[in-house]
């Protein structure tokens, strides 16, 4: 009896923990294939090239936690960029907005965020408030958002001072701000989700928005604060993007973006059938899908069979997520 | 006996994870009768049927059927060799046209790719005249009602020429004459030699159409008769196992001043001008017909509908309520009616869906460990039984669903508790626990209003019932009073007799 106990135990942990398992074998796949791929370096250059996506994915899993999605984040990281750029360009740079000082960078990142705010409250209400389908209301965010890109400027915001480039290209010692302003967020999601009672209400609305009314959850309130802090992930990402690349720019930046982050999302167990969502699934879903950018580059393998890998991973760790909610079901 | 039986179900076991739904279940039909399967909300009478029409694997036992052993895979093997089932909850394509409904999956064909959308239409409505129905069949199956979507599916069901026919609460939306009309196509398939299997809580349908008559009680068999050796109280006998009148503990308690008044209430169509007052420890019980408009009322007090008009009053004070929120704030809780629908958060755990209404008191960071102990202290209460706190609330059997949500209201100590239909679905003992414990409530002097459409429960508890018809009061009654023939007077909308209307009109 307590050995069947034991081993049910064991099985639980693995189908709550699987994911991570997929990562650790991933991993030593690579290795075995090219020794460099577990080392520092790389271990550096993988973590610094997924820390904006990793943003993205920790604002987007919130979303689809609470039963939505939100297809705008790239745009509105774009958006976030071409504008926190434009105030913290150099002096000598030829500027965006001639005349415009060029500002601290402290105003460049709040003018960013201050974006995210906008666009994702536009999102919450829209689904709160219109009932519009979250994915017909942040498509159109996604297209507005990356129009108002292209009208604000042709071509590339580039020559951006030191100060605002800090967050995306600094470092403190051997530590990439990148990489631990990705690190931070991580572990205010996760504080959200565990600690605070807007963490539990997206669970619960997610998981049935009747029963979240009548349990004296404001809903609206809930899915509005959602969505901002969706786009205010996505905001800071562009922030990071335009810091690290020292640009923005209105075609490419954060293009598509959108798409890696709800793949990483999913593939952390965040269920797209809303309420079911874990933070260390998550972390693992970002890593898994930068180990497989970064190790299929290290193998040699050619882009497209990069994406057919991503495609089929994305696709069995669904499969395999339903599958073990409708046992538990 | 192979000739005798068309379907016998022996030995039946349905295991769900925690529960034991069906346990060694017993079921012989003869052609070309009606046999009717009574018990308890919760007995196992609908597992059975799922499970002998392949929408549930089943345990263990063995299925006979037509002189051989069978083991439906799925619903379209069931009704391929001759088994249809009229579901309890229906689930038309409601954008979809009626004869879109009766055809689905098997639409006449022009050739091997094409529907002839022609002969779709026309032999509906062949079926419906050989019936003698009167629906149209062009209309889009939501602009019906729920009775003439009872209709179609009944029809559907016909339509597959079966051997048996399985009808799980056909009547429960139906109006009188639409009663009449199934109770008609039940004697036609009868004198076809098709066999029904009856579901029904209603005594007098049950008497009048069925030959014989199972009886499980917690998802076990008490046995099977012939229906005209059985009675009323015989057969409540059986599904309770015990003398009905244990069934609903009322404690005595004291009755106080008027604490929870509400004056003319109205909301739509459904609630219409009603007025009622709860005193301190009164259990007020709300009768009527399904669609009387009782909860819409209370949902129009608990904030969840938009008031019209009228006043609700808590101790004196006026109370302003728009949402769930301020209901809950001003100290009134509601369980409602639709369990799954707005009640659990499946996929959340007992600790969660204990503490969701007071998380507000919790802090930030949360307070796991006060959490963890409240969900302790108020489960255990009340004997929710589930093998961890941590478990999530989709593993429980409904009895325990339910008592993790009365524990929810409970924990926001509200001094106003309404509940609906609080012991549907659930086990006989489970009831009468929490029957118990709304007698407890109100004798910690909170005013408690509980909807019910099972008058033996409303009677059973309360110490004054309201009944509505139509989104109207139509009586309120005090407890000595009491009579199911009274109570289904106003429950019809007839008229008081002549002392009673005398009693009502000072009550408001």
């Amino acid at each position: 009896m307590k050995s069947k106990a034991d081993k049910s135990q064991f099985s639980k942990f693995l189908s709550d923990n699987g994911i991570w398992v997929v990562l650790v074998v991933l991993i030593i796949a690579i290795t075995l294939v090219n020794r460099n791929f577990l080392t520092p370096q790389n271990a550096v250059a993988l973590l610094t090239g997924e820390s904006v996506k990793g943003v993205l994915t920790f604002g987007v899993m919130m979303a689809i936690l609470s039963k939505g999605i939100d297809l705008s984040t790239g745009s509105v990281a774009a958006l976030s960029a071409i504008v926190s750029a434009a105030l913290c360009q150099q002096a000598t740079a030829t500027k965006l907005w001639a005349g415009l000082g060029t500002m601290p960078a402290i105003v460049g990142i709040l003018a960013g965020i201050a974006i995210g705010c906008i666009v994702g409250f536009a999102n919450g209400w829209m689904v709160a408030y219109l009932h519009l389908h979250p994915f017909i209301a942040t498509l159109g965010t996604q297209l507005i958002c990356r129009a108002i890109c292209k009208l604000l400027t042709p071509g590339p915001v580039s020559k951006l001072t030191p100060g605002f480039r800090f967050l995306g290209n600094g470092r403190i010692g051997p530590l990439h701000m990148i990489v631990l302003v990705m690190i931070i967020l991580f572990c205010i999601s996760a504080f959200i989700l565990r600690e605070t009672r807007f963490g539990k209400s997206v669970y619960a609305v997610g998981g049935n928005d009747q029963a979240a009314r009548v349990a004296g959850i404001n809903v609206e309130s809930v899915l509005i604060r959602v969505y901002m802090w969706c786009s205010v992930c996505a905001a800071l990402g562009g922030i990071l993007l335009a810091g690290r690349s020292d640009s923005a720019d209105p075609a490419n930046t954060g293009l598509n973006y959108e798409l890696d982050a709800i793949a990483a999302a999913t593939v952390g167990g965040t269920s797209q059938t809303g309420g079911i969502c874990r933070i260390s699934g998550v972390a693992a879903g970002i890593l898994i899908m930068g180990v497989i950018n970064n190790g299929m580059v290290m193998m040699g393998v050619n882009d497209q069979m990069t994406f057919i890998v991503k495609g089929l991973i994305i696709i069995g760790a669904v499969a395999f997520d339903m599958r073990k909610n409708r046992v538990k079901a | 006996m192979a000739d005798e039986y068309i379907l016998e179900m022996h030995g039946i076991c349905k295991y769900f994870p925690g529960v034991k739904a069906l346990d060694g279940v017993e079921l012989q039909v003869r052609p070309g009768t009606v046999h009717t399967l009574m018990g308890e909300n919760g007995a196992g009478k609908s597992t059975l049927m799922k499970c002998l029409i392949g929408m549930q694997p089943v345990t263990e036992g063995q299925i006979i059927y037509k002189g051989q052993e069978v083991h439906f895979k799925s619903v379209q093997d069931s009704i391929h060799a001759g088994i249809t089932m009229i579901q309890q909850e229906l689930s038309p394509v409601l954008e979809r046209t009626v004869a879109d409904n009766l055809w689905l999956g098997r639409e006449p064909m022009k050739n091997k790719f094409m529907c002839d959308n022609k002969a779709l239409y026309v032999e509906a409505e062949k079926l419906f005249k050989k019936l003698n129905l009167d629906v149209d069949v062009y209309a889009k199956m939501k602009d019906l009602t729920v009775a003439k979507q009872q209709m179609v599916e009944i029809a559907k069901a016909v339509s597959h020429d079966a051997s048996i026919v399985i009808m799980d609460e056909p009547t429960s939306a139906l109006t009188d004459a639409e009663v009449e009309d199934l109770f008609r196509i039940i004697a036609d398939l009868k004198s076809k030699n098709v066999a029904i299997i009856y579901i029904s809580h209603k005594m007098d349908e049950i008497f009048r159409i069925s030959d014989d008559i199972t009886v499980f009680r917690d998802g076990t068999y008490v046995g099977t008769d012939r229906a005209a050796n059985l009675n009323h109280d015989k057969l409540i006998e059986m599904m309770v196992g015990r003398k009905i009148t244990n069934m609903f503990p009322k404690i005595p308690c004291p009755i106080g001043d008027v604490m929870f008044k509400v004056e003319n209430l109205s909301s739509g169509k459904q609630v219409k001008n009603v007025s009622f007052e709860v005193r301190k420890g009164e259990i007020l019980g709300f009768a009527g017909l399904v669609g009387a408009g009782r909860t819409e009322t209370m949902e129009t007090i608990f904030g969840m509908r938009k008031k019209d008009s009228g006043k609700v009053y808590l101790n004196g004070k006026e109370l302003d309520i728009k949402s769930p929120r301020d209901a809950i704030d001003n100290r009134i809780g509601m369980l409602t009616e639709d369990r799954r629908g707005n009640g659990i958060f499946g996929l959340l755990s007992i600790t969660d869906n204990t503490t969701v209404a007071n998380w507000k008191a919790y802090g930030m960071p949360m307070n796991h460990k006060q959490m963890l102990k409240d969900t302790e202290e108020f489960n255990t209460k009340i004997r929710t039984k589930t093998p961890t706190w941590e478990t999530r609330i989709m593993n429980l059997s409904g009895g325990n669903q339910q008592k993790v949500l009365l524990a929810r209201w409970l924990l926001t100590a509200p001094d106003v508790l309404i509940v609906d239909e609080p012991t549907r679905g659930i086990d006989v003992g489970a009831k009468s626990e929490i029957h118990e414990l709304l007698s407890k409530l109100a004798g910690e002097g909170k005013a408690v209003i509980v909807i019910s459409s099972e008058m033996p429960e409303v009677m059973g508890i309360s110490d004054r019932i309201v009944v509505m018809h139509e989104g109207e009061m139509t009586g309120i009654i005090e407890r000595k009073d009491f009579s199911q023939e009274l109570l289904m007077r106003y429950a019809t909308g007839g008229s008081a007799i002549e002392g009673l209307k005398q009693t009502v009109n000072a009550e408001s």
